[in-house]
């Protein structure tokens, strides 16, 4: 009952005062919209900018390097050992080495039932020249599994004209990267004569373009099934270069690389280490995007905690009047704070509509880029949290706002006031 | 006049200063007591501490020395919580200038303590609030705002608002200190109506000699003494 009263009071008490309500509440409006805005396309774009990258690049990657010897061979002699003599050795080679993973089947069917593991697709690289009539471009033949790296790593995202399966169907197949069609003047359904180092020519028939982005990529790259790229390699069925690995956990990606370097003594490189400028680049277009809009929403608050002041002074009678008939200080206060949630709620409210309202504009805006072929339109990200944050943060900025004001004629003596007429 | 003597207010040694800017001593060891249903006026020249005194009474200025005991409160030992709860349920105030809240109508006025004191509902305070509206004759202005309407409408409305929780006693600081002599005293006659129908007690600062000629004592103020009782 008491609350109801206090609150009407304050409800009369913004209508009454119409236009520096809006006023404030403006502010308020421009402050959570933007705030939605920003964080909608800013995460949005986050989030394409890392599935760029980061979705089709493996949680744990295992492969094999060329390394320099380890060991330089007069050190194996025991007349002269390292510590007291000093080896002077130039140009050793490194170690001829297969660069076929070894053991790789073992480290699949030892990883595929692991909890963590959400997929393994092993992939071979096939160095190759593309050729036409006299032309031969340089060029690397992937030979994937296509349904499993369309499940895992995205890769039909990237696939212009057919899909994953097309390859799949298709034993002689091949997508071809969009770079070296376009270079070469090939097109779906045409075959392409290739070159391996060896000497060996072979066609593949073209069922697919593909388009990263990264033009570096779609001039060399392009994939064929497992069996054609070991067969393109020169090699037999056990050959594999590299293990991708996809994690439900990406946490897990770093242990899980030291754990197979240890196990197998393979190479092994986790995302974390692989990618780290993409993670420092996401935290700070979040941190810029936060700072931003909690700027606006102080802003904001400024503004209802400057109208609040001067309605108070405007309303010294009424606070002198309300305490003399029995209204305490702290009923005053509440009067006051309820003054400025008010003007919160419906600054807040239109803010977080007129938000969704221009996410929902920029996400149906067209954003065509070569870079990325299957986006048509700009990227919003539809976080429901976003809203309830942003809803909280503007209560707990207009709070804070009417607090002082709020405050201050709690303080309010009336017997000054009353005496002063 | 007086029916039953029975003690409403009671005040020993009290004693009040102003510090600013050097220290003035305003009320010098004042004593007196009010019984229910009295009529009692105070008067004096401006500045024999005649308002400090009332305020002190209606429970808003606690920066005084000495005791007071409302209705067998002691009122210098509350929070000022516990004041504004008494101040809302046993004090009515009337000043010389109307003090109506401008947004609000003519009814809601008159409600808003009662809707503060929150012991009967809402439909039970609005007729309760147009039986005092009617009681001062002003009815008909219920559902105007509080700027629509004159001088001597202004006070009456101040006067029912006073009423409304039937409180035990009624402080005014010169409530007719505005009006012309046939409002003057129309509300004299109110106040007296009061007294008789709820058994109120009045106490009223007043520059007004025929005003207070006519209540039951008159406490008479000289540089912050009583003078007279």
């Amino acid at each position: 009952m008491g609350n109801k009263v206090l609150f009407k009071i304050a409800r009369t008490h913004v209508y009454a005062k119409r236009k520096q309500s809006v006023i404030a509440s403006l502010g308020v409006t421009f402050g959570i919209g933007t705030f939605i805005i920003l964080m909608s396309f800013m995460t949005g774009l986050n989030g394409l900018l890392d599935g760029l990258i980061l979705n089709r690049t493996p949680h744990v990657r295992v492969y094999n390097e060329i390394q320099p010897s380890e060991t330089q061979p007069i050190t194996t002699n025991s007349e002269y050992p390292n510590n007291k003599f000093f080896h002077k050795i130039e140009s050793i080679k490194p170690k001829a080495a297969r660069s076929s993973i070894r053991n790789s089947i073992g480290i699949i069917e030892g990883y595929e039932s692991d909890k963590r593991v959400k997929g393994i697709t092993p992939q071979v690289s096939a160095r190759v020249f593309y050729k036409s009539g006299s032309v031969l471009l340089n060029g690397n033949l992937l030979g994937i599994n296509p349904e499993e790296e369309a499940r895992l790593f995205n890769f039909d995202d990237y696939v212009l004209h057919g899909s994953p399966t097309d390859l799949k169907n298709n034993s002689n197949g091949i997508i071809l990267g969009a770079g070296v069609a376009k270079k070469l003047s090939l097109e779906i359904g045409d075959y392409i004569p290739m070159v391996n180092p060896q000497g060996k020519e072979f066609k593949l028939k073209i069922v697919g373009l593909f388009q990263s982005g990264l033009a570096e990529v779609d001039n060399i790259q392009s994939y064929a099934n497992i069996a054609a790229a070991q067969s393109a390699a020169g090699e037999g069925t056990g050959y594999f270069t590299d293990i991708h690995f996809k994690l439900h956990d990406i946490e897990y990606a770093t242990q899980m690389a030291a754990e197979l370097e240890d196990l197998f003594g393979v190479h092994a490189i986790d995302i974390h280490r692989a990618n780290a400028q993409f993670d420092t680049g996401t935290s700070i277009r979040n941190l810029i995007t936060y700072a931003v809009s909690i700027t606006l929403l102080i802003v904001a608050g400024f503004g209802i905690y400057n109208i609040l002041n001067m309605l108070i002074y405007e309303k010294m009678n009424d606070i002198a009047i309300l305490k003399a008939t029995g209204f305490s200080g702290s009923d005053v206060k509440r009067i006051f704070i309820y003054q400025a949630l008010l003007i919160g709620l419906m600054g807040g409210s239109i803010g977080l509509l007129a938000g969704f309202g221009m996410s929902h504009v920029i996400d149906n805006a067209p954003f065509e880029t070569e870079a990325l072929p299957t986006i048509k339109t700009f990227p919003v990200n539809f976080d429901p949290w976003f809203y309830i944050g942003g809803g909280i943060f503007a209560m707990v900025t207009t709070f804070f706002a009417g607090y002082l004001p709020a405050r201050k004629a709690s303080k309010i003596d009336p017997v000054e006031i009353l005496r002063g007429q | 006049m007086i029916m039953a003597k029975e003690e409403l207010l009671k005040v020993r040694e009290l004693n009040k200063f102003f510090h600013d800017p050097t220290t003035i001593q305003v009320l010098r060891d004042i004593n007196f007591d009010l019984y229910k249903g009295e009529y009692v006026s105070i008067m004096g020249k401006s500045g024999c501490g005649k308002s400090t005194l009332l305020y002190i009474l209606s429970t808003m200025d606690t920066d005084y020395e000495g005791h007071i005991k409302l209705n067998g409160i002691n009122l210098s030992q509350q929070s000022h919580n516990e004041l504004a709860r008494i101040r809302n349920e046993y004090i009515g105030f009337v000043f010389q200038f109307h003090y109506l809240l401008p947004e609000f109508s003519i009814l809601e006025n008159v409600m808003m303590p009662a809707l503060k004191l929150g012991k009967y509902p809402r439909d039970q305070i609005e007729h309760k609030a147009i039986e005092k509206l009617k009681l001062l004759d002003i009815q008909e202005l219920a559902r105007k705002k509080a700027t629509q309407v004159s001088g001597g409408q202004k006070q009456r409305v101040a006067i029912a608002r006073a009423l409304i929780n039937e409180p035990l006693i009624i402080m005014g600081d010169e409530p007719t200190g505005n009006l012309d002599s046939k409002n003057a005293d129309t509300v004299f006659h109110l106040f007296k109506e009061m007294i008789e129908e709820f058994n109120t007690t009045l106490l009223i600062v007043t520059h007004d000699e025929d005003f207070a000629k006519r209540t039951d004592r008159i406490i008479t103020m000289s540089d912050g003494r009583i003078i007279n009782l």
